[in-house]
């Protein structure tokens, strides 16, 4: 049996779509059957990040709507054993499906898979509610600013009234610079605002876009930043105990240290 | 010499400290689901009820919510009202 795990935000472009794109990519290389799913109906976008827009036939509503058999639905990513995606339908909209069958849906799917990685879309409306209906883990993405926060902790509150209390916090694009000189918030800072567990912090990082462009995970590249961050997070879901990476330094100049002493094939283990 | 001054405003004044200064007074709006409207009423029911006892100045009349720290480092949250007192209303005489 597997986990629901909803991955949401409240405000837009903090990086929900990205968050679920590698962190799901993680999980697979790691060797577990995970599959994505797009709940931003009529928005949609975790086909484009994950580059399997041309492989699309059938989405996330004809699945629930019995046009399709809920496997073909799925969309096997051929380039990352164990990974899958489920579209959102980009032509309805959000009342196209409801709490109900968002939750049956979920418990059909992680009968197959060790995770179901849901892509919430922005907002605390009909999307947002179906996206949570059926998970059984939630984590909260946020940048350290102030809009970004804010709905964060509204967020956070709608959880707990829909009985997910113990979300956990990514943080994303923080930027070691702009910490330092005392114009963006710490990790400390946000927590201490926010009130919930640490999952992750992922510095910003121009190779989320780069790798976005190109519809390839971060996770794959060995010397990004914000890619080691989401390998470790996903380490962090399967339980294991994984130290903040340091930013200070780089994780090239770590990622190279820890070649030079492991040999080269070590590649994404 | 006024790269040093400036040097010293912002260590005192970072603006993530504003930040989160901003943040934790709006999120207690927030968490309470109080809007300005409702702490109008709030405020127009005590000024009624103090005007019972004293004379109070109404425009210095300051009323909000806000945290308090606990010995055990927790904060809670609390309404506090700043209410000038003009006259004490002379109790004794109106009722004897």
């Amino acid at each position: 049996m597997g986990e629901v795990i909803v991955i949401t935000s409240g405000k837009g472009g903090v990086g929900k779509t990205t968050t679920t794109a590698n962190i799901g990519t993680a999980l697979a290389l790691l060797g577990k059957k995970v599959v994505l799913i797009d709940a931003d109906i009529g928005l949609r976008n975790l086909d484009v990040v994950m580059g399997l827009e041309n492989r699309i036939v059938y989405d996330l509503v004809d699945a629930v709507e019995g046009v399709c058999r809920l496997k073909q639905a799925l969309i096997r990513d051929k380039r990352f054993e164990g990974l899958y995606l489920m579209p959102a339908a980009q032509t309805r909209d959000k009342n196209a499906i409801s709490p109900a069958q968002m939750q049956k849906l979920c418990e059909e799917l992680k009968e197959h898979f060790d995770f179901v990685l849901i892509d919430s879309p922005a907002g605390i409306e009909q999307g947002f509610k179906n996206a949570i209906a059926g998970a059984d883990k939630a984590v909260v993405v946020t940048v350290p600013e102030v809009s970004a926060v804010r709905d964060a902790d509204r967020i956070i509150g709608l959880l707990a009234a829909n009985e997910l209390t113990e979300p956990q916090l990514v943080v994303n694009r923080l930027r070691m610079d702009m910490v330092k000189r005392g114009d963006m918030m710490n990790i400390d800072d946000t927590i201490d605002i926010l009130g919930i567990d640490l999952l992750g912090v992922v510095p910003d990082d121009e190779n989320i876009i780069v790798s976005s462009n190109r519809g390839e995970p971060a996770v794959t590249e060995e010397n990004s930043m914000a890619g080691q961050a989401y390998r470790n997070i996903a380490r962090r879901l399967l339980g294991e105990e994984v130290a903040l990476i340091d930013m200070e330094s780089g994780v090239t100049f770590m990622e190279k240290l820890r070649k030079l002493f492991s040999g080269k094939n070590k590649r994404k283990s | 010499m006024l790269d040093f001054f400036k040097f010293f405003s912002k260590e005192q004044n970072k603006s993530k400290d504003v930040a989160k200064e901003r943040l934790k007074l709006v999120l207690i709006h927030d968490r309470a689901n109080v809007s300005p409207k409702f702490l109008e009423m709030v405020k127009g029911d005590i000024i009624k009820v103090i005007s019972n006892y004293m004379e109070i100045d109404e425009a210095g009349f300051d009323i909000r919510l806000s945290r308090i720290e606990q010995e055990d480092e927790n904060y809670t949250s609390a309404l506090v009202a700043n209410i000038p007192i003009k006259r004490m209303k002379n109790m004794g005489k109106n009722n004897g």
